[in-house]
């Protein structure tokens, strides 16, 4: 296997299974994520599409070491996970949430917040962590005055904009962003996408974006990766994910996104039916009761990841 | 005697409050109407008071609000000045509401069944067996497979859509004049939330109902309604039919908050976007004169002063010509 210099990242077949127990009951397997391959390159961003319970945030958890994987190989810039002593590990790899209100010590100023990430893995003193946390709270867009106050001070933005500055406190190689500006309304949105933008230029970060919010992903991204129920689907390029769409789950959701300058007036396409349990996955394509273009076979078997004009596509339909 | 369902004329609302001797000014002279059997949408940031209007119109704002209007009609009840008795034949019955999260508008302790008979047993003069047929027929008519079997269900055994086909079933249950929908898809999938909206837009032709459809997603507006009317910090900035609002908005909010969207218009992939600087102004800080002012780029020193008024549609007094770039 081939590890370029350029891929800082690399998953190879993850597998992730939460175990249910109940009492005298057998015990159920959920498989959250499910022969997951794909890597991340220097500076570039790849964007994570999926609904509610595909498995992107366990693969943010897991990807950060907050949940420990069943199965597979990650390797973080030719090392591999377990290799990896923590503080090493914390200084090349941060994360964003998505709720900037849940994920803020209420009771800590925001000057400890951001100056947390340095008091637990390095040894720098207080008064040059003090002017490391100033110049980063200012490339943010945060105010001097703000470095004493304590979060119920801030709005959504700039609570979003705490997030990102702590992540970054500690000069990461990569981001993991989960729905960062999904909690925020639509005009500072904006605002804090083009931060991500600039501090990914200048800090050379390679972003791993994920949203359920296809306009965003797809202003982000240089890559995508479309996931449903715990299995990649569809992995491409932008353009080749949003112009030519091959999974019909990719189409779908494509095309089931409100839009306001939608070309054609046809609005006929609903897709049938909710998501099944992942407790109870059909044995086939996981996509295939909902599938307008399903056939026998895709009942049988599961497809797998194939090379088909040039992405690769989980589906058998698919040409 | 006008043929409109709904006549709101200078609605205000204010909050008392002990710690602060002047009230909060949440929603100022806003003025609409609405014809029975269409669909408006409300589009606006959380302070705009999208939610608070549609609370008065229901009478469930508690009593630290003082609601003043020159007009409140609705069917021809002046809603602001019915008796309490009056009130609660209209709201649930006549006016009908779902909310953003299904799964807390539903009381887990109870099951769906419990919950559609109480709705429809306080408003109809039907016996009980009867509220059950009915259930069962709403269900069916909401989408929801195998509806008698879901009657015993509580609402943890349901998914978040389902949850939003229940509180759909109970608002129609009554044959309401008005629904409120408010965020009803916020919490859900886009394909989830399409199905919902599309099940929406179907009653509202099928059951000639009037719609009023708040959400903070223009593109949900522009697919689904005809009219739309744009809110900042309390006010009524900008109102009209949605396709020409989309293509050609005159106030610089709206035309910011459209153009401010991820593929609004053509752009570069990963190229800044359009922004508003600013945040929302807090209710105790509200400026002078336009509510917009210290976040607009086209300010002038008369937009300081005095209040503005709605004209041809836009509350503002330098609009913006030309189309969305």
């Amino acid at each position: 296997m081939k590890t370029s210099i350029d891929q800082i990242l690399k998953v190879d077949s993850l597998h992730k299974t939460y175990e249910i127990k109940k009492l005298f009951k057998p015990t159920l397997k959920l498989n959250a994520l499910s022969d997951i391959n794909f890597h991340l390159d220097k500076k570039e961003t790849l964007g994570i599409v999926g609904e509610s319970g595909c498995g992107k945030s366990t693969l943010a958890k897991v990807l950060t070491k907050l949940e420990a994987r069943t199965q597979g190989e990650i390797t973080l810039l030719g090392k591999k996970y377990d290799e990896i002593l923590a503080e090493e590990f914390h200084s090349k790899i941060q994360m964003v949430f998505q709720d900037p209100y849940q994920s803020l010590n209420p009771r800590k100023k925001a000057l400890d917040i951001i100056a947390d990430p340095l008091v637990i893995n390095t040894k720098i003193e207080a008064n040059e962590r003090r002017d490391l946390v100033m110049a980063m709270m200012k490339k943010v867009g945060l105010r001097d005055e703000f470095a004493l106050r304590y979060p119920h001070h801030f709005s959504g933005g700039q609570r979003q904009r705490l997030g990102i500055a702590r992540a970054l406190m500690l000069h990461p190689e990569v981001l993991i962003l989960d729905e960062p500006v999904s909690a925020l309304d639509v005009s500072i949105q904006a605002q804090v996408l083009n931060l991500l933008l600039e501090l990914q230029l200048e800090f050379n970060l390679a972003y791993l974006f994920i949203s359920h919010d296809l306009s965003v992903i797809q202003h982000m991204s240089d890559r995508i990766l479309v996931m449903y129920l715990g299995r990649v689907v569809e992995y491409g390029t932008r353009d080749q994910i949003f112009n030519n769409p091959l999974h019909p789950y990719t189409q779908i959701l494509l095309e089931s996104a409100p839009k306001t300058n939608r070309a054609n007036e046809n609005q006929a396409i609903v897709v049938k039916g909710e998501l099944p349990s992942a407790l109870n996955l059909p044995k086939g394509c996981a996509f295939e009761p909902r599938c307008p273009f399903a056939t026998a076979a895709c009942k049988e078997s599961v497809p797998l990841l194939e090379i088909k004009q040039g992405r690769e596509v989980a589906c058998f339909e698919a040409r | 005697m006008s043929d409109n369902l709904l006549d709101i004329k200078d609605l205000n609302i204010f909050f008392k409050s002990d710690k602060n001797p002047e009230p909060i000014h949440a929603v100022r002279d806003l003025s609409f109407s609405l014809k029975q059997g269409e669909m408006l949408g409300v589009v606006g940031e959380s302070g705009s008071g999208k939610s608070i209007t549609n609370l008065a119109l229901m009478g469930i704002l508690g009593d630290s609000a003082v609601i003043t209007a020159k007009e409140c009609k609705f069917n021809g009840h002046d809603l602001l000045n019915l008796k309490e008795k009056e009130l609660q034949k209209i709201r649930g019955g006549e006016i009908a509401m779902i909310f953003q999260d299904p799964m807390t508008a539903l009381n887990p302790f109870l099951t769906v069944e419990f919950q559609i008979v109480e709705t429809i047993l306080a408003h109809l003069n039907i016996s009980k067996s009867e509220a059950k047929n009915r259930a069962i027929e709403l269900l069916a008519q909401v989408g929801i497979t195998s509806p008698k079997e879901r009657l015993k269900s509580y609402p943890f055994e349901l998914s978040g859509g389902m949850a939003q086909r229940v509180m759909i079933a109970m608002a129609i249950s009554t044959g309401p004049k008005l629904l409120i929908a408010d965020e009803p898809t916020t919490a859900l999938d886009v394909t989830i939330q399409k199905q919902i909206l599309t099940l929406i837009k179907s009653l509202q032709e099928k059951n000639n109902m009037s719609v009023i459809l708040v959400t903070h997603d223009l593109g949900v507006v522009s697919e689904f309604s005809e009219r739309v009317q744009v809110m900042y910090a309390g006010e009524l900035v900008e109102t009209g039919l949605t396709k020409d609002l989309i293509k050609n908005p005159h106030h610089p909010y709206t035309y910011g908050l459209l153009s401010s969207r991820p593929g609004a218009v053509e752009r570069a992939p990963k190229s800044p976007l359009a922004s508003i600087a600013g945040i929302v102004p807090a209710f105790h800080q509200r400026p002078v004169g336009c509510q917009f002012n210290p976040r607009c780029e086209a300010v002038q020193a008369d937009c300081k002063i005095g209040n503005i008024k709605i004209d041809n549609g836009v509350r503002c007094l330098h609009p913006m010509k030309g189309a969305l770039k």
